[in-house]
């Protein structure tokens, strides 16, 4: 099964490389990885999607929290969260496409944030499924680069993850 | 206000930190904190011949004294030489702070001279590391090293030091921190009494109840507890290998260790048992063989102070996360006004292990007959005659080790050090000359084989210039013993490389040294010899015993069965 655990990480050189490394040496799944500081500059958070079973994740996260460097960690799927993905892609757009690329991108909630007179940059967001759909309906007009930022996830309701 | 250079904070904070001895080796980027060591005379540095010794001879003296270990090496190749005695402290979790000088911080990432990123390099062997970015962080970093590397579960800690930050021309205020806090470090100090409880719960209602106890017991201090809650319970125990002696082996209700090696009446009884207690040992494959037949019988009862080693392997029925010593003691107080339930079932129990005990009895290996070479079992039961059981015994790895476990009985804890988990050749030797630097009264004794002893035997210098008056008992069998034994087994005895040619001639070799050497070729020979090298407890004395070739090492589990799966002898089988 998916999980997206999210960790408070130090802010530290070399913090991000050891949980990287931790997912390589004990044979563990890394699908997405999001990393960014957080609006406390000693923190970053850091937010991975990874596939396994109950065992599994059950190690990743004793693992993570072993890790010295590993402030606090939540898996956000164990609870009702939310999770968003930004992807932005270039697509072809030239003649009868060029209507197609934009009316699929408003179905989609998706902005044009670049345009040229052959190709349209998209920008959409939502969880990683929506992004794999519109994927999906692009491919006949012609993707020709994508970027995903990973999964960010927060919990819903009053849970907070901060120190 | 006390203004000191990077590299005198070093030496000032060893000293402060109540540190002994330092094992490394110098080298450029390091010139300035051994520059700051020559300046003081409260922290000894021991010149080994190699860095992987240092790390080596510091794990040794760890895991006598309980205290860290600490070692010094220069950038590059020093750094690099001492990994392979990272990696095997921290696959035992020994405490351990390792030094690395690098080059100066603004060459780092030009692939400049002996330039290597130690703390890429060692990221999965290390409990954690640290590089130095200013020299006011010195204190701070080294304090936080001493208490990661020393508290929770143990392990090395590498600390980089560029250049830079110890040069002497730049000084700084020197303040030494009593105390470090770590917002994300919190090890454990008890364990969850309502876990404890359920647990003591399942102890006394157990009918085939089995103690397995390793490493964490000796580490954290815990054997007493431990021997006073097996006692008061009358259970039978089997420790690790990393757990011998923190139950006393001479003791009735101990059988032995367990695992690929271990006992027959242990893993017989861990077979059958239905009530495994676990404490400070983490269900190696060493130990447990296939886990889908791991004791099919038996509910799991976890104790470990690292949540990770709980349901790694094995899934745990009752995990307790805590220190050994704290949850053995809340166990005790739990038992102690209590009666067991099944009396006569405990009783059926012990008739069942007595019965396993005595099948084996006198057929665990054949003695050798007059004119056939020694057996290496026969050395190590003379030398724990000789020794009376009471020296510290480290080994090398391969069947030496095995037969050193198997056939001195040792009643302490720390007193058999072994590379449990990496299983590091060349371990022996500079670990017994840290032993003996920690206790220079005792006996220290490096079993070690030919094949082993070859790999560190630089060391022989360093015990010539600093004293390390070990003992080296070389079971000499011109092989690699258990490479050959699995060959043997696995290979339809193709020795692929496992046949040592060209030995040296070890008297001469160590004689080179100024040190004694004897040879023992028959088995009336092995104990005077043994008495000579142990007249003078301060002299290194090397005995080279010629052993016969063909022994193996029982019992030895079956790849892929049970616990009771075993090979008993060549031709035996469980």
């Amino acid at each position: 099964m998916r999980h997206i655990i999210s960790i408070l990480l130090e802010n530290e050189p070399g913090a991000l490389s050891r949980v990287v490394g931790l997912f390589s040496q004990r044979n563990f799944n890394i699908e997405t990885l999001n990393v960014a500081p957080t609006e406390d500059p000693s923190l970053s958070r850091l937010t991975v999607t990874t596939v396994g079973d109950d065992r599994v994740i059950e190690q990743i996260t004793k693992h993570l929290n072993k890790l010295i460097d590993v402030v606090k960690l939540v898996d956000l799927t164990e609870g009702n969260h939310i999770e968003r993905e930004l992807m932005l892609v270039k697509v072809k757009a030239l003649g009868a496409a060029r209507d197609e690329v934009k009316r699929t991108a408003d179905i989609f909630r998706a902005q044009i944030v670049d345009v040229t007179p052959s190709l349209y940059t998209v920008q959409i967001t939502g969880d990683a499924g929506k992004l794999d759909a519109f994927l999906q309906a692009m491919a006949p007009v012609g993707i020709l680069e994508v970027t995903r930022t990973g999964v960010a996830g927060i919990a819903r309701g009053d849970k907070v993850l901060s120190l | 206000m006390e203004l000191l250079s990077g590299a005198d904070m070093i030496a000032r904070f060893l000293q402060d930190e109540g540190v002994e001895y330092i094992y490394g080796y110098p080298g450029g980027a390091a010139l300035h904190i051994y520059d700051a060591l020559f300046r003081q005379d409260k922290v000894k540095h021991i010149l080994v011949r190699h860095e992987q010794a240092a790390t080596h001879a510091a794990d040794g003296y760890a895991r006598a004294s309980g205290k860290p270990g600490t070692v010094l090496v220069t950038s590059g190749p020093g750094a690099t030489n001492a990994v392979t005695g990272i990696a095997t402290a921290y696959m035992d979790s020994i405490p351990m702070v390792v030094l690395c000088g690098q080059v100066m911080s603004h060459l780092i990432g030009d692939d400049a001279f002996q330039e290597t990123d130690i703390i890429g390099v060692t990221r999965p062997i290390v409990k954690h590391s640290f590089s130095i970015r200013h020299p006011t962080e010195i204190p701070e970093v080294l304090k936080k090293a001493y208490y990661l590397a020393s508290t929770g579960r143990p392990g090395p800690v590498v600390v980089d030091i560029p250049k830079d930050m110890t040069a002497p021309t730049e000084r700084y205020e020197y303040v030494y921190p009593k105390k470090v806090k770590m917002r994300s470090y919190n090890p454990v100090t008890r364990g969850h009494t309502g876990q404890i409880k359920k647990a003591v719960e399942l102890m006394l209602k157990a009918r085939r109840p089995v103690f397995y106890t390793g490493g964490g017991v000796v580490t954290g201090n815990a054997s007493e507890g431990l021997t006073d809650l097996v006692q008061r319970l009358g259970y039978p125990i089997t420790t690790t290998l990393m757990g011998i002696g923190s139950y006393p082996q001479s003791d009735r209700q101990c059988l032995g260790w367990l695992g690929m090696h271990g006992s027959f009446e242990s893993n017989m009884a861990m077979h059958h048992a239905d009530l495994i207690i676990a404490i400070g040992a983490r269900f190696d494959d060493r130990v447990t063989n296939n886990t889908s037949k791991f004791c099919p019988t038996a509910k799991i009862i976890h104790v470990d102070i690292d949540p990770s080693s709980i349901s790694k392997t094995v899934r745990a029925d009752v995990p307790i996360v805590g220190p050994a010593g704290s949850v053995i003691n809340e166990m005790i107080s739990m038992v102690q006004d209590k009666e067991i339930t099944n009396p006569e079932a405990l009783a059926d129990w012990w008739k069942q292990i007595d019965g396993w005990r005595e099948e084996r009895v006198g057929k665990l290996y054949e003695p050798s007959t007059s004119g056939e070479p020694i057996k290496p079992q026969e050395v190590i039961e003379a030398l724990c005659r000789v020794t009376r059981g009471e020296a510290y015994v480290t080994t090398d790895v391969g069947q030496h080790q095995m037969f050193a476990a198997q056939y001195y009985k040792f009643d302490k804890p720390n007193r058999f050090i072994t590379s449990g988990g990496l299983g590091t050749m060349g371990f022996g030797f500079p670990a017994a000359m840290g032993i003996k630097h920690h206790f220079p009264e005792e006996q220290v004794i490096c079993v070690t084989g030919e094949g082993s002893f070859q790999m560190m035997m630089q060391e022989l210098s360093t015990c010539k210039q600093f004293g390390g008056g070990v003992k080296i008992v070389n079971l000499n069998n011109a092989s690699l013993g258990m490479v050959r034994q699995w060959q043997d087994l696995n290979y339809k005895s193709r020795h692929a490389h496992s046949y040592m040619e060209s030995l040296p001639d070890f008297q001469q070799l160590i004689g080179s040294y100024g040190f004694t050497a004897l040879r023992v070729e028959t088995l009336a020979d092995l104990e005077p010899a043994l008495e000579r090298a142990f007249a003078d407890t301060h002299e290194l004395v090397f005995l080279d015993v010629i052993v016969d070739p063909h022994e193996h090492v029982y019992p030895m589990q079956v790849p892929l069965g049970s616990m009771r799966d075993m090979l008993l002898s060549k031709t035996e089988r469980t």
